[in-house]
């Protein structure tokens, strides 16, 4: 194994190999120790206080709540990609009065954070008699903020694809848009899908809003059993767990679906 | 608009806990990022494997979680500080995270037949990083970590979900007294705007004042 940093280990490269080795362990075995005891010295390893989430019950309530979060993620991610793509195309147009209010929404949504949007539904709309049903309330703010960066992410889908694919449907008479639909689009699809899925994990990290917002999703599920049994530290453990698990195997199939795009060739042939 | 200009003395203490959030966790998320990125490029399989369940941890767990684990959950084993000081730990690790994905691309984007040129040369560890590794790679991640200067910006203000009086927090008071959502929040929308542009104009300049011409 040599890289642009190390070549193949010698012999006095492996005995070094074999220190930071046994010295790395050792630090990370000091580390955990060191959690354990502060969580045995504050009483919080007891059984009674893990015992709760062996049962059916408390997992049916967590499982309900990850259930909302992946209800509003898909939805969100659904509105956001149409919004996206439009947004795309608009910024591609050859019409300036298309091209800019879609660059201006993508560059300055961009800069707000998806909080103040939040709070803008939360708090600005009702005063103007927009009172949203709480499920909205936390969907529309991530899809405006969401389509900025799906937009992007099409964007650049759309401006890889090789110049000449699109002569080549220009050239046999197609019109612009059916170049577009027929052409770039269908291969823009295919390689941007790998950053759409680690775009969609952003996303679903976005929906722990829900805990601002308290619509009942797997973060703000957490809170509300945290208050009732008052295993704070134990809850929120459980809920980032679950968390991991979900958002590891999305970002895993990204990088499959990355693995299995075809190599760019460097060179033109 | 009055609204805005009667409460100017909040929204600046607002601006200035940002500020404070921002500069500090990105101060921190450096170093972290350079202590990850290293372990990541190590040649010991123990150390990068601590290096990769650190990033994938911390870039698979949303960071208003992490922040409701630390504020809420932490004071339960006995680990307490200000909310400010926790707000801006937890964000200085959850940015490190992907600090160090940006530094490990742009160590892995040096073709490696640089690295073999410096040791072939005779340069020692330190100092074909110094002199030819290094400079390479950190021009090729000005661009990546402004975006992620920008997006750290951006995140500090869920530190406001848990709290912290920050420039969000403080918009969001200042409208509960006086009811005019849309100069307040368009005022503080354009505060964050503010700060990306500088962030974006800087890194631009850098990177064109440092870009290698090939």
């Amino acid at each position: 194994m040599s890289n642009v940093l190390f070549d193949e280990p010698g012999p006095r490269a492996r005995r070094r190999i074999r220190i930071a080795t046994v010295a790395g362990a050792i630090v990370l075995l000091a580390l955990v120790a060191l959690a354990v005891r502060q969580f045995a010295a504050n009483g919080q390893l007891a059984a009674d206080r893990w015992q709760p989430y062996a049962t059916w019950p408390m997992w049916r309530y967590l499982l309900g709540g990850l259930w909302s979060t992946v209800l509003a993620a898909v939805v969100s991610a659904a509105l956001s990609m149409a919004a996206g793509l439009a947004l795309a195309l608009g910024r591609l147009s050859r019409r300036p009065w298309v091209r800019m209010p879609s660059a201006a929404y993508v560059e300055t949504v961009r800069t707000i954070p998806v909080l103040v949007l939040v709070y803008v539904v939360l708090f600005a709309l009702p005063r103007y008699g927009l009172d949203l049903p709480l499920f909205w309330k936390l969907v529309v703010p991530l899809t405006v903020s969401n389509a900025s960066l799906f937009a992007e992410v099409f964007r650049a889908g759309i401006l890889s694809i090789e110049r000449g694919q699109s002569e080549a449907g220009l050239a046999v008479g197609l019109t612009h848009g059916q170049t577009m639909r027929l052409i770039v689009l269908p291969q823009a699809a295919r390689r941007v899908l790998p950053s759409i899925v680690s775009q969609s994990v952003g996303l679903l990290k976005d929906t722990s809003l829900g805990f601002v917002v308290s619509y009942a999703e797997l973060l703000y599920s957490g809170k509300v059993l945290a208050n009732y049994n008052g295993l704070l530290i134990q809850t929120y453990i459980v809920v980032a767990l679950v968390y991991l698990v979900v958002n590891a195997s999305l970002s895993k199939l990204a990088r499959t679906l990355e693995a299995r795009q075809p190599r760019r060739r460097l060179f033109r042939a | 608009m009055s609204a805005l200009l009667d409460h100017l003395p909040e929204f600046w203490q607002g601006l200035i806990v940002t500020l404070q959030l921002t500069a500090a966790s990105f101060a921190g998320a450096a170093v972290m990022g350079l202590v990850i990125a290293a372990l990541r490029v190590s040649p010991v399989p123990v150390l990068r494997g601590i290096g990769t369940a650190y990033v994938e941890t911390l870039q698979n767990l949303p960071l208003l979680v992490l922040l409701v684990l630390a504020v809420f959950g932490l004071p339960e084993i006995g680990l307490q500080a200000g909310l400010q000081v926790t707000a801006t730990v937890v964000i200085a690790l959850y940015e490190g995270a992907y600090i160090a994905e940006a530094l490990r691309s742009g160590v892995n984007a040096v073709s490696s037949g640089q690295g073999e040129a410096a040791r072939a040369l005779g340069l020692t560890f330190g100092q074909s990083l110094r002199h030819v590794v290094l400079p390479q790679a950190l021009r090729t991640v000005i661009q990546p970590i402004g975006n992620i200067f920008i997006a750290l910006t951006m995140n500090t203000s869920l530190a406001a979900a848990v709290g912290v009086v920050e420039l969000t927090a403080a918009a969001n008071r200042v409208n509960l007294l006086e009811a005019q959502p849309i100069p307040i929040f368009v005022g503080a929308g354009l505060a964050y705007a503010v700060i990306a542009a500088c962030a974006g104009l800087v890194t631009g300049r850098l990177e064109r004042r440092l870009a290698v011409v090939r």
